[in-house]
């Protein structure tokens, strides 16, 4: 872990029509950190996330990636403009992103989900993303599921094949959008086993948007708790969870852990 | 006689028999009106799809009313519009073709629905994924999109298939040579209908479950492997 931040939000805000999602946030997170989001639904967790997959425009303020302007680029006489489609690609290579609802792709098998992108976006061979692909298999626990389709796997099996296409890619910075929340419990366990292998032995920026607190605690460097478009508090995980600052990090703690 | 085939009348089998060359040669038109007629509806449909679902109204409202005006009319007002105003201004086409653009027209209207539903049955978390993933948007629309796509539309463009075939006598009241016309004539020289009518119905089952087959086929051949369908 360094100091730089690789990822910067300053004054950012979104709007849904007249929801203020994102309040003039800023946020930062360092190279190699990991960062878990907590927070009430409706807190903007997933937004923060969302923003940084280039998959919702930001309002105003300013988003930075590896310290070049994510949803700006320099026009010729070197102001800002808002950020091109090409602009976007470039930046997005930095950047994954693990769904809630896995979003794989139902028509190809698990090895073609994972060797799609990397052969198409990074100009990998066949040979070359397959052989990525299996290691990321072997990783996720699922080396002996490349042929399958995603129906044929269970919710927990999908999610680590999202994990492992995710990772093809090699970014820089994993995002992980509520991975466990679609699962039925019995299957959470497995998916946060890979979650957590990731952390440990890689030097991944980590973004995590969770419900699961005890997982949050374990495996971040710092937590933050989010309500109502800002970071109303955020520290190490033991300081927080144990002694929140705040009378409102209290009750939502209070009231997801009883 | 008629197109040179000379019909018996000595008994209803011998007259079917005899006047079989001419009802195929009149079912020969059918056919080509379908397939010409079928082959407008789908490629209009899915300009009529792609206007309708454009980010600008500008677009999308012209092309939803265009596509419901066409929808809300008979399709013989659309015909003999074509037939005789468009002379009018000079657009002088065979009766033929314009018989079949008129069912490629008003079936185009129809097929873009199907189109912009089988688009919107993949859900946005799939554009989203392949985004994520920097696919560009071609590869997204051709490999993740259409594929999931088409097996919803087959089964649907199928039915408009047959519904176009059954439209083609409509045509000839602009004195397209389809099979119900060569009929009538056959009728109105022999003064029997019984046989040319009863043999049209027979013919037109055999198209339409040949039709319907092939489309069963089709649809049975394309890959649909883990795509929900619902």
């Amino acid at each position: 872990m360094t100091d730089d931040p690789i990822i910067k939000f300053d004054s950012v805000v979104k709007r849904f029509g007249d929801l203020t999602v994102l309040d003039e946030l800023n946020f930062e997170v360092k190279k190699g950190e990991k960062v878990s989001i907590i927070g009430p639904s409706g807190s903007g967790k997933s937004t923060v996330l969302r923003i940084l997959m280039t998959l919702e425009e930001i309002n105003g303020g300013m988003v930075t990636v590896g310290g070049e302007p994510l949803w700006h680029e320099k026009a010729a006489d070197g102001s800002l403009k808002p950020a091109s489609e090409a602009h976007l690609r470039k930046m997005r290579v930095q950047l994954g992103m693990v769904f809630q609802q896995f979003n794989l792709f139902p028509h190809m098998t698990v090895l073609r989900n994972i060797t799609e992108a990397p052969t198409k976006v990074l100009g990998l061979s066949k040979a070359e993303a397959k052989e990525r692909a299996e290691e990321l298999l072997e990783l996720v626990g699922l080396a002996d599921q490349a042929s399958k389709y995603p129906h044929q796997l269970s919710g927990g099996q999908q999610q680590r094949v999202g994990i492992a296409r995710a990772l093809a890619m090699r970014p820089n910075v994993l995002l992980f959008d509520e991975p466990t929340s679609a699962l039925d419990p019995e299957l959470v366990g497995e998916v946060l086993n890979v979650i957590g292998k990731l952390a440990e032995e890689h030097d991944l920026t980590m973004l995590l948007v969770t419900h699961e607190m005890r997982f949050a605690r374990e495996i971040s460097d710092r937590v933050c708790f989010f309500d109502q478009g800002r970071i109303r508090e955020e520290g190490a995980p033991e300081d927080l969870f144990t002694d929140p600052n705040e009378e409102r990090t209290r009750e939502f703690l209070k009231a997801v852990l009883d | 006689m008629l197109f040179g085939y000379e019909w018996d009348l000595s008994s209803p089998l011998a007259f079917a028999i005899s006047i079989l060359p001419i009802l195929l040669t009149g079912m020969l038109v059918t056919i080509q009106a379908t397939v010409l007629g079928f082959l407008v509806a789908l490629v209009l449909g899915l300009v009529w799809a792609v206007l309708k679902g454009a980010p600008s109204r500008f677009i999308a409202w012209p092309a939803k009313v265009v596509t419901e005006f066409i929808r809300d009319t008979p399709l013989l007002v659309q015909l003999f519009f074509l037939y005789y105003v468009l002379p009018e201004y000079g657009i002088v086409l065979p009766a033929f073709m314009t018989g079949a653009l008129a069912l490629g027209i008003q079936y185009s209207a129809y097929t873009s629905e199907v189109y912009r539903a089988g688009l919107e049955a993949v859900g946005s978390d799939q554009r989203e994924a392949a985004r994520a993933l920097n696919l560009s948007s071609a590869r997204t629309f051709t490999h993740i999109i259409v594929p999931q796509a088409v097996p919803r539309i087959v089964p649907a463009m199928g039915n408009y298939l047959v519904s176009i075939m059954k439209d083609v006598p409509v045509l000839s009241v602009v004195t397209v040579l389809e099979m119900l016309n060569v009929a009538k004539i056959v009728g109105d020289r022999t003064f029997d209908y019984l046989v040319p009518l009863s043999m049209v119905g027979a013919l037109y089952l055999i198209m339409t479950l040949v039709a319907s087959t092939g489309v069963r086929l089709l649809d049975t051949w394309l890959p649909k492997q883990g795509i929900p369908l619902k």
